[in-house]
C-alpha cells in the first residue's frame, strides 16, 4: 500500500480550524446553558402550614437548620423542592437512539480509518 | 523559535530536540489522580442525597466505587502497556482508531476542564460564604484561581505536581480528624445519624431515586484516571501508574465512606442536597472554631489541587491532538525552557474562564459527569477489543489485571445506569452534549482526518493485530 501524504495545512487553515472548534465547544456548552435545558429539573411542591411538623422534620433536624440559619418559612423552599421523576418515553427513546447512534458511528468509522492506519504501518515493513 | 514536529513527543529549538520530562514517581502519579478527585468529597459527592436521599447518597458511593475498581483495572492494564502522553486517548488510537481517539481526548479535555470550572466556582463561593461581606462577588476569586493555577503548570509539571502533594494530603488529613473528633464510634454525642436518616426519610423518593443519585455518585472518585495523562512524563509507567491508581482508588474509598458517614450525621438530607460545601458544614456543626476553620481551609485547598491537576490533564490531552494533527498542529509545541505543553495551557484558559463565570456548580459538575461517563462506556468496550486483538501471552503487558471480562461488563452496565439517572432531572443537557459530540465527529472523519498522517498514529513495537 502507497504511504498517504496528508496535505500541508496552512495558517489560515489552521487559524479557521481553531474558531471551528472553539465556537464548537461555546455551542455546546453555553448554548444549553443559554436556553435553559441544563440544570436540575425540580419544583417546588407548597404547603400552606409552614411548620417544621408539616416539613416532616423531627426536633433534632429542626435545631439543625436553626444552627444553621433557617426558619420554617427560610427552610421551606429548600426541602419542598423535589425532583419528580416521571419516566418522559419519547425523550428517553430520542436519548437511548442519539447515543446507540452516536457510538455506532464512532466505531464503525473509526475502524475504517484503523485498517488504513494497520495497511500502511504493517504493509511498510 | 519553536517549531512543532508532529507525532513525537518533542519540539525542536535551535537544533536541539526538547521533549516532556521523565521526573515524576508513584506519589506524583498518587497526588495528580486523589488531587483531582478529592474535591468530590468536598462538593459534589452530596447532590446526589438531593436526587435520591442520604441513603441513596451512601449506595451509590458504594456501587460507583465498584465502576471506578473497574476502571482502574481496566485502565492500570492498557496504560502500563501503551504509555504515552494523552493516557485513554493514547490507547484509543491504538487499539479502535483515529476518530475514536479523537472524541477520547475532547471527553478528557471537557471533563477535565468542567472540573476546573466547578472548582474554581467552589474556591469562590467558599470564600465569599466565609467573608460574609455584603455585595462580594465570586468573580475575581473564580479568575484568580484559574489563571495562577495556568501560571504554575506553564511553569513546569513537577512543580504543580509537588504543590498538588502537599496541599493534597493536607486536604485528606482534615477529613480524618473531622471523623475521629466527632466520636464516630458513639451516636448522640454529636452524630445523630438515627434521627437524621430514618426509614421515613432514608429514601424519599423509593429506589428510583437510588438510580438517580447515580449521577452525582459519580462525582465522589471523577478523574481517577487521570494519573494515565502522565505517562510520558513518569519514570516507571508500568510500574507507577497502576500503583499510583489503585493506591488512589483506596485512599478514596476511605475518605468517601468517613465524609458520608459525618455529613449524614450531622445534617438533614434536604439540605445535605444543596449545600456548595457539606463539609465545612459539618465542621461548623461540631461546634468548633477549630474544626470549622479546619474545613474552611481544607475546602480550598482540595479544590486548588483538583484544578491544578485538571489543567495539567487537560492540556495534555490537548497538546496530544495538536501533535497527531487531529487538531492544528500549532498546539503541540512544547516550551523551550519549561518543557510544558504551555500553548495548550494558554488555550484552554480563556474557556474555562468563560464558563466558570456563565455556569453555575451543578451545570458545570453535570458537564464533567457527562464527558466522564461517556469516556468509561468507551474504557468497558476499549479492553475487550485490546484483548481480543492481542490477546494474553502476545505483547508485553505491565499489568494483566483479574476476572476479565467481568470489570468490563459491570463497567459497561454501571454506565447505562449512569446515563438513564442523567436522563432523570438531566436530560436535555445529556442530549445537546451527545448532539456536539456527534456533530464534531462528523467534521474530523469527513475534513479533518485528511490532515492525519495514517501509519504515524501507531507507534507501538507490537504485532499487526488479530483480525487485521
Amino acid at each position: 500500500m502507497s504511504r498517504y501524504t496528508p496535505p500541508e495545512q496552512s495558517k489560515a487553515g489552521q487559524v479557521f480550524d481553531i474558531a471551528v472548534v472553539v465556537v464548537a465547544i461555546f455551542v455546546a456548552l453555553w448554548l444549553p446553558l443559554k436556553l435553559g435545558l441544563a440544570g436540575a429539573a425540580k419544583s417546588i411542591d407548597a404547603l400552606d402550614a409552614k411548620t417544621w411538623e408539616a416539613l416532616g422534620q423531627n426536633p433534632t433536624m429542626a435545631s439543625i437548620w436553626e444552627k444553621l440559619g433557617y426558619t420554617p418559612e427560610t427552610a421551606h423552599d429548600v426541602i419542598q423542592n423535589r425532583f419528580h421523576y416521571i419516566i418522559d418515553w419519547p425523550t428517553l427513546i430520542i436519548m437511548a437512539a442519539v447515543l446507540i447512534g452516536y457510538f455506532v458511528f464512532l466505531f464503525r468509522a473509526s475502524d475504517r480509518e484503523y485498517r488504513d492506519v494497520i495497511n500502511e504501518k504493517f504493509d511498510d515493513k | 523559535m519553536t517549531v512543532a514536529l508532529e507525532n513525537t513527543t518533542t519540539t525542536t529549538i535551535h537544533g536541539d530536540r526538547v521533549s516532556l520530562l521523565r521526573v515524576l514517581g508513584p506519589a506524583h502519579v498518587w497526588a495528580l489522580g486523589v488531587g483531582i478527585v478529592l474535591v468530590g468529597e468536598f462538593t459534589g459527592w452530596n447532590f446526589s442525597a438531593d436526587k435520591g436521599g442520604a441513603l441513596a447518597a451512601l449506595i451509590v458511593c458504594w456501587v460507583v466505587g465498584l465502576l471506578y475498581t473497574s476502571v482502574a483495572m481496566i485502565d492500570s492494564e492498557v496504560t502500563s502497556t501503551v504509555a504515552a502522553a494523552g493516557g485513554q486517548y493514547a490507547q484509543a488510537k491504538h487499539i479502535v482508531g483515529p476518530l475514536m481517539a479523537f472524541n477520547v481526548a475532547l471527553f478528557l479535555v471537557f471533563a477535565y476542564t468542567m472540573l476546573e470550572v466547578s472548582d474554581a466556582i467552589l474556591l469562590g463561593d467558599t470564600i465569599v460564604a466565609k467573608a460574609g461581606v455584603e455585595g462580594l462577588t465570586h468573580n475575581s476569586f473564580i479568575a484568580a484561581t484559574i489563571v495562577v493555577l495556568a501560571w504554575l503548570n506553564y511553569r513546569g509539571v513537577l512543580m504543580t505536581l509537588n504543590v498538588n502533594f502537599v496541599i493534597t494530603a493536607i486536604a485528606y488529613v482534615s477529613i480524618v480528624i473531622l471523623f475521629f473528633s466527632v466520636s464516630p464510634w458513639t451516636q448522640g454525642a454529636v452524630l445523630k445519624l438515627n434521627e437524621l436518616v430514618t426509614p421515613g426519610n432514608a429514601l424519599p423518593y423509593g429506589w428510583i431515586g437510588v438510580i438517580a443519585a447515580f449521577q452525582f455518585g459519580i462525582w465522589y472518585y471523577l478523574g481517577i484516571e487521570g494519573t494515565t495523562q502522565a505517562a510520558e512524563e513518569v519514570r516507571s509507567p508500568a510500574r507507577s501508574l497502576p500503583y499510583g491508581t489503585m493506591a488512589g482508588m483506596i485512599t478514596l474509598l476511605i475518605a468517601a465512606a468517613m465524609t458520608w458517614y459525618v455529613c449524614a450525621s450531622l445534617m438533614p438530607w434536604e439540605y445535605l442536597g444543596i449545600t456548595y460545601y457539606p463539609l465545612w458544614d459539618a465542621g461548623k456543626l461540631t461546634g468548633s472554631p477549630l474544626l470549622e476553620n479546619l474545613l474552611f481551609i481544607a475546602t480550598l485547598l482540595a479544590a486548588l489541587a483538583s484544578a491544578n491537576g485538571c489543567i495539567n490533564d487537560a492540556a495534555r490531552a490537548w497538546f496530544s491532538l495538536g501533535r497527531d494533527r487531529y487538531l492544528p498542529s500549532w498546539f503541540s509545541a512544547v516550551h523551550p525552557k519549561y518543557r510544558t505543553p504551555y500553548r495548550s495551557i494558554l488555550f484552554l484558559l480563556p474557556i474555562a474562564l468563560a464558563f466558570a463565570f456563565i455556569a453555575d456548580l451543578n451545570q458545570a459538575i453535570t458537564f464533567s459527569i457527562l464527558s466522564g461517563v461517556l469516556q468509561y462506556t468507551f474504557m468497558s468496550i476499549n479492553i475487550m477489543m485490546f484483548r481480543k486483538k492481542w490477546p494474553l501471552g502476545s505483547i508485553r503487558r505491565g499489568y494483566t489485571h483479574p476476572f476479565h471480562p467481568l470489570p468490563a461488563i459491570v463497567l459497561f452496565c454501571l454506565c447505562v445506569v449512569t446515563f438513564f439517572a442523567i436522563f432523570l432531572g438531566f436530560g436535555s443537557q445529556l442530549i445537546a452534549m451527545v448532539a456536539f459530540y456527534f456533530l464534531i465527529s462528523l467534521w474530523f472523519h469527513f475534513y479533518r482526518y485528511k490532515f492525519v498522517r495514517r501509519g504515524d498514529q501507531f507507534t507501538m513495537p507490537w504485532p499487526k493485530p488479530q483480525g487485521y
